[in-house]
């Protein structure tokens, strides 16, 4: 389907080998100065969209990324791994604690519709809460198929058929597309963002990083340029 | 490598991407960046372009070496954390 466009979805969560140590008022876990990356089955996910877009299947991807603006940074791998366009949906940070599945289920099926994506490609959980929640709600809110823990994906025409880990064994399931499916580890390995791929999605668009400068909030309708980064700015109750 | 020579981007070009993949070196960044400049200043003097040309084949390897470790460390990592019921079913 060479018109399909693929989001997935990046999570910036603290980095898998980092020793996770709690806060001394126990309230939570040190955040401060911890090294983040993008969260491995997420990396996963992108790497599958980008295989896809370079086997034709699909057109373009769409990475998208929920939180305070340090997202930028998840993003910007995501964009030097292949992704043609980053959206980055802005919390501010004194929110981004209550940010769960449900509301960025919330926010990827909005994208999803606004953005006309036929494939929403996530993963499985996030290594910080592992919720293993965020895919599943988001095909339900889209009214989507679904096809968790993939550890294959082909597509063909307009139907993509998921052999998936499950207990017990594998299981192997066909959906007609649109559909949303959440990346297990086996699914692929990862491009390593090199320096170069990344300093070449920097300066492709001059422009671009003034444009995700938050204090020009700027609307997203009248963002008419294609700039590889979209900042859309939302808070919640 | 102070000289005008032709293959000083290349060189130069190789330390930025050996710095950036000296990051997340499980020995930790400061140990790897040590190590680099060592192994860069050892061979500053060296001039001939085929000699020069080798040693940034022998870099890229070392990229290709340190990508192959990241990720199996991490899928090693991933697995361990997620995949306990492989060892017991398959």
């Amino acid at each position: 389907m060479a018109e399909l466009r693929a989001l997935v979805g990046v999570k910036r969560v603290i980095d898998y080998a980092v020793k996770i140590r709690v806060k001394p008022d126990k309230t939570g876990v040190v955040t401060d100065g911890v090294k983040h990356s993008m969260n491995p089955f997420c990396e996963i996910a992108v790497e599958e969209a980008v295989r896809l877009k370079e086997k034709k299947l699909v057109k373009e991807v769409i990475a998208v990324s929920c939180g305070p603006k340090q997202c930028q940074e998840t993003l910007r791998t995501a964009l030097a791994m292949g992704a043609d366009r980053g959206i980055h949906v802005e919390v501010p940070e004194s929110e981004a604690e209550r940010l769960g599945p449900l509301q960025v289920s919330r926010v990827l099926t909005a994208l999803a519709q606004k953005e006309k994506a036929g494939l929403v490609l996530l993963g499985k959980q996030a290594i910080d809460d592992d919720c293993n929640q965020t895919g599943q709600m988001t095909a339900a809110m889209l009214d989507w198929p679904q096809g968790t823990f993939a550890s294959k994906l082909t597509l063909e025409g307009d139907k993509v058929t998921v052999e998936r880990e499950i207990d017990g064994g594998l299981e192997t399931i066909r959906l007609k597309l649109p559909a949303v499916v959440t990346a297990d580890l086996r699914l692929n390995e990862p491009r390593y963002a090199t320096l170069p791929n990344i300093m070449r999605r920097t300066t492709r668009q001059p422009g671009r990083w003034e444009a995700t400068n938050p204090s020009l909030h700027r609307p997203p309708s009248v963002v008419l340029q294609p700039l590889p980064v979209q900042v859309y700015h939302c808070t919640y109750s | 490598m102070k000289m005008a020579n032709p293959l000083r981007g290349e060189v130069l070009t190789l330390y930025k991407n050996l710095l950036y993949f000296g990051r997340e070196y499980p020995k930790g960044a400061d140990y790897f960046k040590r190590r680099l400049k060592a192994a860069f200043l050892k061979n500053k003097d060296v001039k001939d372009p085929e000699k020069i040309r080798q040693l940034i084949a022998r870099g890229e390897f070392v990229i290709k070496e340190l990508e192959a470790l990241y990720f199996l460390r991490k899928y090693r990592a991933m697995k361990q954390r997620y995949h306990l019921e492989d060892d017991k079913t398959k």
